[in-house]
């Protein structure tokens, strides 16, 4: 397996969607590839690293202003 | 954070069918339900389309209003959620062309077609490197990062890493087809691991890895939070 081949099926190793046969081929790889390595963990800590923090976080103020007058226009077109 | 939820197999009806039906029924409580469910997520999601605060939070305000209208047509083949998504994506994108009247605005601006290259010259990280960072620099950091990523990529990225939905529904949603989908989160993930290089490598000698100290270039270093032309 050529490190090309690897990147292309980088995403299914991550997402541990790949056959048995083709991940023994690709952890073999990996096993043989410092480079290949490199990209996988920093790839799937790019990722973790990602969901785990809130970079965008709704202020509890704003969050209840925010939810008030959807509400309020949800009850009034209710009505 | 939202977690990656099976879309295959499941038996159980999801929680939110009970709350649309009770919606339907004219139970305003069960859409004060959904609201308070998902609008953290929806904010986060206008945020980084938008790249606005404002108008991240007009489009959360509109996104729920039109979804509280448009009710009837949610025909229950995706998820509520999925649905209440792809409405928030479509105003962000919407309020995007607002902003940049006469031009363009699509999911696949600033997509170029590098198919394929191997990053080199690779450093690796030092172990936990958001370590090295307090939360307000390191949330600067991601934000920062993940600017810089085309508009195409971010919103990939966004929906299916860090909101958690399916490569089927991320394609349901942007109207995209799922080998797309698959080749804008594979080139997402590495450019972002590539910038993010920066901050983390492992730095010899010493615990920081901080970028303003002699970073190692990598390929195709662009500025970080530059403009995406």
């Amino acid at each position: 397996m050529t490190c090309k081949e690897f990147l292309a099926l980088l995403d299914d190793l991550i997402d541990g969607t790949v056959a048995a046969e083709t991940r023994a081929e690709l952890e073999s790889h990996l096993s043989r590839c410092g480079h290949c390595e490199v990209i996988f963990n920093t790839t799937r800590k790019t990722i973790e690293i990602y969901r785990s923090h809130e970079i965008y976080d709704l202020p509890a103020g704003l969050r209840d202003r925010l939810h008030a007058a959807i509400m309020a226009r949800c009850k009034r077109n209710c009505s | 954070m939202a977690i990656i939820q099976p879309i295959a197999g499941e038996l159980e009806p999801h929680p939110d069918v009970a709350l649309v039906e009770r919606v339907r029924a004219g139970d305003v409580a069960a859409y004060d339900a959904l609201v308070r469910k998902y609008e953290r997520q929806i904010f986060r999601i206008s945020q980084h389309i938008t790249q606005n605060r404002e108008d991240a939070e007009d489009v959360v305000q509109d996104a729920f209003l039109k979804a509280y209208e448009k009710l009837d047509q949610f025909q229950g083949n995706s998820k509520f959620y999925t649905w209440l998504v792809r409405i928030a994506v479509n105003e962000s994108l919407m309020r995007l062309r607002k902003r940049r009247t006469g031009k363009m605005v699509s999911i696949d601006e600033d997509i170029t077609t590098d198919e394929g290259s191997v990053p080199r010259d690779l450093a690796d990280w030092a172990p936990d490197p958001e370590q090295n960072y307090g939360q307000a620099e390191l949330a600067e950091i991601l934000r920062k990062t993940i600017q810089g990523l085309p508009q195409g990529f971010r919103i990939v990225f966004v929906l299916r890493d860090v909101e958690g939905l399916s490569t089927e529904e991320t394609a349901e949603t942007l109207g995209l087809s799922i080998p797309a989908v698959k080749s804008r989160l594979l080139r997402a993930r590495l450019q972002l691991r590539e910038r993010l290089s920066r901050y983390f490598h492992r730095k010899k000698g010493s615990r920081h890895a901080k970028p303003r100290e002699a970073a190692p270039r990598e390929t195709n270093p662009d500025g970080i939070g530059g403009s995406e032309k």
